[in-house]
Formats: C-alpha cells, sequence, structure tokens
C-alpha cells in the first residue's frame, strides 16, 4: 500500500465529515480519528450537529458534521479550516464550504447534486460550484451513492440500506487519502454487527469500494502522508470531555472510599455524564434519574447528607433551576459537585453549541451572599483531572463546587495517556466518628474553615440542620444579627481558603513580555496554539489560563503585573474580564469576546494579538 | 444496622429545642404520635432521618432528636429520596404539608410515590398555608375564603389519597390530630411497610382555619361521621355500630345503609387494604361528608418491590457480572493503545 511516492508529507491536516443528520456523519468521523490514534497520530475532534434528531432531510439545518484534526506534533485544536471537506450531499456543501482552507479539497458526492438535493439546500442555479464561487477549490465529484449501489447490487439488501453504508464509501475514500489501513474499522465493524454478517460483508465491501475508487482516481485524489506524533510513553485510549468527567468522579470516589450518587435530569450537552455513570453499576455507582433539574440536585444534596460522594450534571437552564437549592447546600455545608456543561443561551438558546457565559451564573446566581468554589476544565481529558479536584475540594472543603465544561470540550476528543490511580492523592473527607467528645455540628478545622460531617447512622451525632441561618456553633437556627454577619464571613472566606490548596497559575511563555492573553476553561487549545504561532515568529506574548476561578490563584497579580497589555478572550460578552476587573482592579483588561456558539479559531486569535502588539 | 437495641421512649426522641407552634395548633399531637410510634419500630435511634420542606409542619426536625433535615420548599420528597437511596438501612420520614407537597413539591412527591422508594411521608393537612399567615392551598375547600381569596377560591382542591393512589401509591392512610391513638397506630404501620408510605392527618390549623375539619371532628358527630377502616373488618361505623357501607353495584360506588331489618352486619363490605386493584381504596379515600362517612385508618397497603432496594440488588447483580472491578480496570477498558 505504500505506492504513494509522490504523497505530500504534512504536519498536520484537518478533514470535516459532513451530511445530513442521518448519514453517519458522527460514525465517520470517529472511525477515522480512532484508526488515526492506533497509528499514532496525535488529534482532537469536534462533532458538529443539529439538535434536532432528524432535521428535515437535505436542508442546511439537518446537517451534521464532525471535524478532526491529526497530527504528528502536539494537536490542540480540531482545528480552524479543513484540507478536506467529504459533502455527502449540497446542503452539506452549502453549509460547510466556508469552512474549507482555500485551495483545499471538497469531495462531493456526484450523485447527490440533482435538481431535488439543490434546491433544497437553497441552491438557486444547477452548478453550487460556481454559485458558491468554489472555483479554486480542488474539487472531487464522486459518484457515491450510484457506486455504492452498485457495489452492493448482489447482496440482496434493500435500497434503503444500501444507501445507508453510503459513509463508508467516503471513508474508504479518505482512507486511501490518508494511507491508513482499514483494519481497524473492519474489526470495529466486526463487533458491531456480531449478528449481522451481512451489514458486515456490505460495509466491507462499500469501504474497499471507497478505498480503491480513490486509488484509480489517483491522478486527481490528493494523497497525504502524516507520521506518528512524538508522544510520551504509555497506554492511550480517546476520551471526550463527559466521558472524562464521568471516569474523573468515579475516581474520586474511589479515593475517597466513598459511594457515589448522581441524582440529574437528561439535558443536552450534558446527558452523556449521566448516561456514563448509570452504566457503570460495576462500580457501585447510584444514578438517580429524577423528575426535574431541581430534583436532580435535591436528591444529591440528600444523599450527601447521608455520607455519599454526591453529584448532580447540568446544563445552563439546568443550573438556573438548580439555583435554590445550591444555596441550600451552602447554608448546611454539605460536599456537591454540580458539573455545568455550558451551552449557547439564554433560554433554550443554542442547545448543542458551545459557549461561556454561565461564568457569571455559576459564580453568583444564587439568593443572598452564597459562594461556591467554581473551576472550570480545558480541555476533553483534563474533565478527568477537574472533575477529581472538584470532588476533592468539595470533599475536604465542605462546599459545594460547580465544575465548569462546555459543549465543545465535552462532545470533543482526543488521545489521552491513561494514568494510574496509584499517581492519583487519597481525598480525606472531615467525617465525624461515633463518640467524638463535645462534637458540635458547626465546629471547623481552623485551616479550612470546613465543619465536619456527621453522616446518619453514627451513634451520638444525632442533629439537625436546614436552610435557616446557622448559630456558628452548634447549627442551630439562630436569627441573630452579629452571628448572621459572622456566617456570611465565615462561608466567603471558607471558599477563598480554598486557594491555599489549589495550583499556582502558570504562565506558558516568558514571565514577562508585551502581551499577556487569558482564558479560562474550554478555549485552551485555541489560545494555547495561537499564542505559539506568535511566539514562534519572536513577538513576547505569554499565555495564562485558569482553570480555577473562586477563589483564584493566589499568584494572579505576580503573573498580571509583568505585562504590558492584558487580554482577556472569552465566548461570552467579558464575564471573566468583568470578574477580573473586581477583584483585581488594578490592571487594564482588553477584551476579546466571540458569542457565536462557534469557538475560536487560531487565525482571528493570531490576528487579534498581532494587532494589540502594533498598537 | 436496624437493630433492636435498649428500648427507646417516646422521650428519647424529643429534642432540647422549645416547640414553638402555636399553642392548640394539631402539629403538637403528631409530634407526640410520632415520639410515641418510632420506639416501637425497634431502630436505632441514630438510623432515624427527619426530612421536612417549608411551613409549619416542616419545623418538625427540629423537636425530634434524630437526624433531621429542614430542606426547602416542596423538596422534602427529592431531599428523602437521595438519603433513602444513598444508604437503604436508615428509616426515612418525610414531614410536610398541603402547600409543601402538593402545589410547590407536587412533581417530587408523586415521583417519590411512583418509584416506591421507602419512605414514610405524613402530610399535614390543614387546607391552608399557615406559616405565610393564610393563604388558600390545593386542598382548600372550593369557595374558601382566604387572604389571597377574599371571594372565595374558585380552584377544585386535590383529595391527597386520590392523587397518591393515582400515582400508583401503594399505602395510603388517613388520621386527624385529635385521635393520638389511631395517629401512634398508623405511623407504627407506615414504619413496618416496605415502599413509599403517605398518612394524610387531618390538622387543624386555629389561626387560620380553624375548625376546617370540625364538621367530622367534633366529638358529638364523629362516630357518624368517620369510619375508621381496619383490614379483613367490616366497614362498620356510628355511634350504636349501627350503619355500614355496601357497594351499590349498579352506579358503583358506595352506600351507607342503617343495619336493622334490611341490612345486617354480613351484607356489610369487608376492608381489604392488600387489594391491588385500586378501585375500591380510591372510593374509600374520596368518601366525603355529608353523603358519606370519612375514612381513617389504613385504606391501601400492597407490597412491592422499593426503588431503592431495585438500585440496591441492580449494583450487587451487575457488580458480580463485571470484569470492571476498579477505576484502573475501568481506564483501561474498551480500546487502547500502546505508544
Amino acid at each position: 500500500m505504500s505506492k504513494k511516492a509522490d504523497a505530500i508529507e504534512r504536519e498536520e491536516v484537518v478533514i470535516r465529515f459532513s451530511g445530513d443528520s442521518g448519514d453517519g456523519m458522527q460514525l465517520t468521523g470517529t472511525l477515522f480519528s480512532d484508526t488515526s490514534a492506533f497509528i499514532g497520530n496525535d488529534l482532537s475532534t469536534f462533532p458538529d450537529y443539529p439538535s434536532e434528531i432528524r432535521a428535515p432531510q437535505g436542508t442546511v439545518g439537518g446537517v451534521s458534521g464532525f471535524q478532526v484534526h491529526v497530527g504528528q506534533t502536539a494537536i490542540k485544536t480540531p482545528g480552524d479550516y479543513a484540507d478536506i471537506l467529504i459533502a455527502m450531499n449540497p446542503a452539506a456543501l452549502k453549509a460547510t464550504a466556508k469552512w474549507v482552507k482555500e485551495g483545499g479539497t471538497i469531495i462531493i458526492d456526484e450523485d447527490s447534486i440533482n435538481e431535488r438535493g439543490l434546491q433544497k439546500a437553497g441552491y438557486k442555479t444547477d452548478d453550487p460550484i460556481k454559485e458558491d464561487k468554489l472555483d479554486g477549490y480542488n474539487i472531487i465529484q464522486a459518484p457515491i451513492s450510484s457506486l455504492t449501489k452498485e457495489a452492493l447490487k448482489d447482496m440482496g439488501l434493500d435500497s434503503k440500506s444500501i444507501l445507508r453504508s453510503k459513509n463508508m464509501f467516503a471513508l474508504g475514500m479518505v482512507y486511501w487519502i490518508f494511507d491508513r489501513p482499514m483494519k481497524y474499522t473492519e474489526s470495529f465493524l466486526e463487533n458491531k454487527f456480531k449478528k449481522k454478517p451481512l451489514v458486515i460483508e456490505a460495509n466491507k465491501t462499500v469501504l474497499r469500494a471507497g478505498y480503491n475508487y480513490a486509488e484509480t482516481m489517483e491522478h486527481m485524489t490528493p494523497s497525504f502522508k502524516i507520521s506518528p506524533a512524538k508522544i510520551k510513553k504509555g497506554t492511550y485510549r480517546n476520551i471526550n470531555g463527559n466521558i472524562a468527567t464521568a471516569w474523573g468522579l468515579i475516581a474520586a470516589a474511589e479515593k475517597a472510599g466513598l459511594e457515589l450518587f448522581c441524582g440529574s435530569y437528561p439535558i443536552t450537552p450534558a446527558t452523556e455524564i449521566l448516561q456514563e455513570l448509570s452504566a457503570r453499576k460495576d462500580l457501585g455507582i447510584k444514578t438517580f434519574q429524577a423528575e426535574d433539574e431541581i430534583a436532580g440536585i435535591c436528591t444529591s444534596i440528600g444523599a450527601s447528607f447521608a455520607g455519599d460522594l454526591a453529584v448532580t450534571s447540568t446544563s445552563g437552564p439546568g443550573l438556573a433551576l438548580k439555583g435554590e437549592a445550591m444555596g441550600l447546600a451552602v447554608m448546611t455545608e454539605l460536599p456537591l459537585v454540580i458539573v455545568n456543561v455550558q451551552r449557547g443561551g439564554p433560554s433554550t438558546g443554542l442547545p448543542t453549541k458551545p459557549e461561556q457565559s454561565d461564568l457569571m451564573q455559576a459564580l453568583y446566581g444564587r439568593s443572598g451572599e452564597s459562594p461556591v468554589v467554581v473551576m472550570a476544565a480545558s480541555t476533553p481529558s483534563d474533565c478527568f483531572q477537574y472533575a477529581f479536584e472538584a470532588a476533592k475540594i468539595a470533599l475536604e472543603h465542605m462546599t459545594p463546587v460547580i465544575l465548569l465544561t462546555d459543549g465543545f470540550i465535552a462532545n470533543g476528543s482526543e488521545p489521552w495517556r491513561i494514568p494510574k490511580m496509584s499517581e492519583y492523592p487519597d481525598i480525606k473527607p472531615p467525617i465525624a466518628k461515633a463518640g467524638t467528645k463535645d462534637w458540635q455540628p458547626y465546629a471547623r478545622d481552623v485551616e479550612k474553615l470546613a465543619r465536619t460531617w456527621a453522616v446518619p447512622g453514627t451513634k451520638g451525632l444525632e442533629h439537625r440542620i436546614g436552610g435557616l441561618e446557622k448559630d456558628e456553633l452548634t447549627g442551630s437556627v439562630s436569627h441573630d444579627p452579629i452571628n448572621h454577619q459572622k456566617m456570611v464571613n465565615i462561608r466567603e472566606e471558607k471558599v477563598q481558603r480554598v486557594s491555599k490548596f489549589i495550583p499556582k497559575l502558570k504562565v506558558e511563555g516568558d514571565e514577562k513580555g508585551d502581551l499577556l492573553v487569558i482564558g479560562w476553561g474550554g478555549t485552551y487549545g485555541y489560545l494555547a496554539t495561537a499564542v505559539k504561532q506568535i511566539q514562534d515568529k519572536g513577538k513576547k506574548v505569554s499565555l495564562a489560563h485558569f482553570n480555577y476561578i473562586k477563589p483564584l490563584p493566589v499568584n494572579v497579580k505576580e503573573v498580571f503585573e509583568k505585562f504590558e497589555k492584558i487580554v482577556v478572550c472569552e465566548n461570552n460578552l467579558g464575564q471573566f474580564a468583568n470578574y477580573l476587573r473586581m477583584t483585581n482592579p488594578e490592571y487594564k483588561y482588553l477584551q476579546y469576546n466571540k458569542v457565536q456558539g462557534l469557538p475560536f479559531t487560531i487565525i482571528e486569535l493570531e490576528e487579534h494579538f498581532e494587532k494589540l502588539l502594533e498598537e | 444496622m436496624i437493630e433492636t437495641q435498649n428500648i427507646l421512649t417516646p422521650k428519647d426522641f424529643k429534642s432540647d429545642q422549645e416547640v414553638r407552634w402555636c399553642p392548640g395548633c394539631g402539629d403538637h399531637a403528631i409530634l407526640n404520635a410520632i415520639q410515641r410510634a418510632l420506639p416501637e419500630l425497634g431502630i436505632a435511634k441514630e438510623d432515624f432521618a427527619i426530612i421536612s420542606g417549608i411551613g409549619c409542619s416542616s419545623r418538625f426536625p427540629y423537636y425530634m432528636s434524630t437526624y433531621g433535615f429542614h430542606s426547602i420548599h416542596g423538596r422534602a420528597s427529592a431531599i428523602a429520596s437521595g438519603v433513602k437511596v444513598a444508604n437503604p438501612e436508615l428509616s426515612v420520614w418525610q414531614i410536610t404539608g398541603d402547600g409543601d407537597a402538593m402545589a410547590i413539591g407536587g412533581n417530587h412527591f408523586i415521583h417519590a410515590i411512583r418509584r416506591n422508594i421507602d419512605l414514610n411521608i405524613i402530610l399535614f393537612n390543614n387546607e391552608i398555608y399557615g406559616l405565610t399567615k393564610g393563604q388558600y392551598s390545593p386542598t382548600s375547600k372550593f369557595g374558601s375564603v382566604t387572604k389571597t381569596s377574599p371571594y372565595g377560591t374558585v380552584e377544585h382542591p386535590f383529595h391527597p389519597g386520590e392523587l397518591v393512589i393515582g400515582a400508583q401509591g401503594k399505602f395510603f392512610a388517613r388520621s386527624i390530630d385529635n385521635n393520638l391513638k389511631l395517629c401512634q397506630e398508623i405511623f407504627v404501620e407506615a414504619g413496618k411497610h416496605h415502599g413509599a408510605t403517605v398518612v394524610e392527618v387531618l390538622q387543624n390549623c386555629v389561626i387560620y382555619n380553624d375548625k376546617t375539619h370540625a364538621a367530622i371532628s367534633d366529638r358529638e358527630f364523629k362516630d357518624d361521621r368517620q369510619i375508621v377502616l381496619r383490614h379483613s373488618e367490616p366497614m362498620i361505623f356510628g355511634k350504636n355500630k349501627d350503619k355500614g357501607l355496601i357497594l351499590d353495584a349498579e352506579h358503583l360506588k358506595l352506600k351507607v345503609v342503617e343495619l336493622g331489618d334490611k341490612y345486617s352486619e354480613k351484607d356489610l363490605l369487608v376492608h381489604n387494604a392488600k387489594e391491588v386493584n385500586p378501585g375500591m381504596h380510591l372510593m374509600l379515600a374520596n368518601m366525603q361528608y355529608p353523603e358519606h362517612p370519612v375514612a381513617f385508618g389504613i385504606i391501601r397497603s400492597i407490597d412491592a418491590p422499593t426503588y431503592d432496594g431495585s438500585v440496591a440488588k441492580q449494583v450487587e447483580e451487575v457488580k458480580s457480572k463485571s470484569a470492571i472491578k476498579s477505576v484502573d480496570d475501568l481506564l483501561n477498558s474498551g480500546t487502547t493503545w500502546k505508544v
């Protein structure tokens, strides 16, 4: 198969699969990603799908896409623009051609370019290439549907089943273009359709047909070679942010020696966390699919009172519904992890699109002075680490913790070097023991200000807690004005003291320079890549990316003061910038904001940073 | 951890907090009855958890010396569900009122019942919002004049029994604050039952809805206007035990008859609390004065698998079959590759 003497050697390449939401694009993209990972590339993926399960066929609204960025260097984002687009119909072309690099390759199913298809996609002429001014691109019109039919004509399948496997034809073509083996996909098919040998055979046949077609059409098909990435030795797997979050929570329960309880209500794009935890009964995980978001958090608060590591997962609108109960967890000082997978808002907003606009809600969206720890994960795989940390802080500091992720890192995936649990610290919640003398529900640890956790069933420590203000020691209801002031201060101070137990803010690049780029959460890959590329041009730019938001790391001022300019980049209108203005008012914060339900692009960031450096 | 230990007494369940309900409030009697009932269950004190929402009745946990949680309005069923699933060995009690359970907490209430989580829900029904000083509740009688219905309500009240049975409730009982003995007896049975139990206690609010249950609770009439149902006993009532219930089959409804020439005790219906078909229980729960006596006692009590028990069972089953025994196993499961 190493026939491609003229293959273009590339460090990295971006491929986008695009088709109807029923065309199997997510699977096709995943199979390509897995194969690339197995042969040693680094990669990052981003599924981009409509919120309707089966949006009207053939329309732009129903286009489902999967972008994957593979390379032999460290890959931190799914890439801005695609080198190759596979468009299964005119609607996919219409929706995604603008995301292809100038001069890039577009493979389109020639059979789909007919009057009906063009009309549905909103084309006004019968030549979509000309109409969308794609003349400068390498357009490959491949008869994907008809060749799929041809390949399967003797198999006795109905025409619907035949057309359903056309995604394998496209995948076969892409495998040839990137010189990838088909064996991983073949064994996947054999596994998945174990009981349907005919389906296995059909898919494999079409896959090979696609591969062979690309080879035959060599004269017009580009051919790339991407060597394996130089990455740290170890055992790897692909993981997306939601699974990593679920697993991080399970890991924390194991390290704390507690059972894990998750009360939750399905909501896009967070549902997968509940699904994964539900599947993990083998590790003793208890999940409770509640009647609503409120019951999701309230069952978790009950489980926390009863001594479990309790978590609830949601997305923006659900976080709003949980607000009152979060206040109860603040007042009762019970450990609780609230995972908020952010999506475009307000209201139902853009359920399947990423955004960072719940920061203020996470920080302040409750009645009263209601401090909680707020953290954010920044890549699909580090959701594991931050979910673990969130649980550790909640348990050891006896406080609710909100972990923010977003639809981008939740659904995006990347290879992950599998850690050993022995590398992780034990978690030691302050559980009160039976027979503790003079035990008081609200007596505190002097360092952390955490109260102790007396779990029902513990003899002699029976006590009552609740949402009414607590006496600072006994936890009895208190309406005393001085006590209230004291408790308000203590609850805030308790959260602030977490800063002594978290890592310092790191600077990527020189500690001193002309421009400090600041980001938080899921934008990390884009910011790090853009900053690195400008650094490579010799510019004095560094990145400080935040994972801990409340409390902030202790060395923020030390970092900020060494830069001429600071720019805060976020997928919202400036919520973190405003938070920094409030907490560290002595600096001037420039902003770069994008709220389109899309991640940043590296190109736009670079352009903006360079402009700031020139000003 | 459920075990019989040193015999507990009602005094053991009293907390050091001053009881702050209004003098004459029906809540005092219910508290009393619970404190008498719990020692009868033979459960260690530390294994009780009493969960409440918001409202006058929800102050209840403070007056008990067990583990207690006074939570937020309407959410006690959800919080109690979490407690029970997290630790099925606890005896979990929910104290709630008509507003807390059936207005703001209606959703959680019906789903806790539907799931048959092993909770004991004591529903104080005074047909009014007391803590907020006198607004109508979801059980206020049609036309009730209250602070938010100065011209009378125009909405139809919930009948808690009907709601519970409609939500596939397996255990429903009714008592009244001035019958301490019956309260105590029912609470003990509820505590022993596996699954969600709802005990509606008709309770008088002396300040905002005084005498709302008077028509059936006044000493003078109560024997003729109440029927206390007991499993496998005939449905007989009246000061002189001279009235009973039969089924009017033609109209499919219950009918009150006088015992004497025409009917004798053997013509009366016999209460079967364990009948799975909810039809009769629904008719009994819905009886209203003056057409019928109001039913008290355990109206429905059937056995069914509990949610918490099923969760624990499923965890054990899956655990025994899975190759994944630790987080390390989990992380290395599925497709991995070496670099």
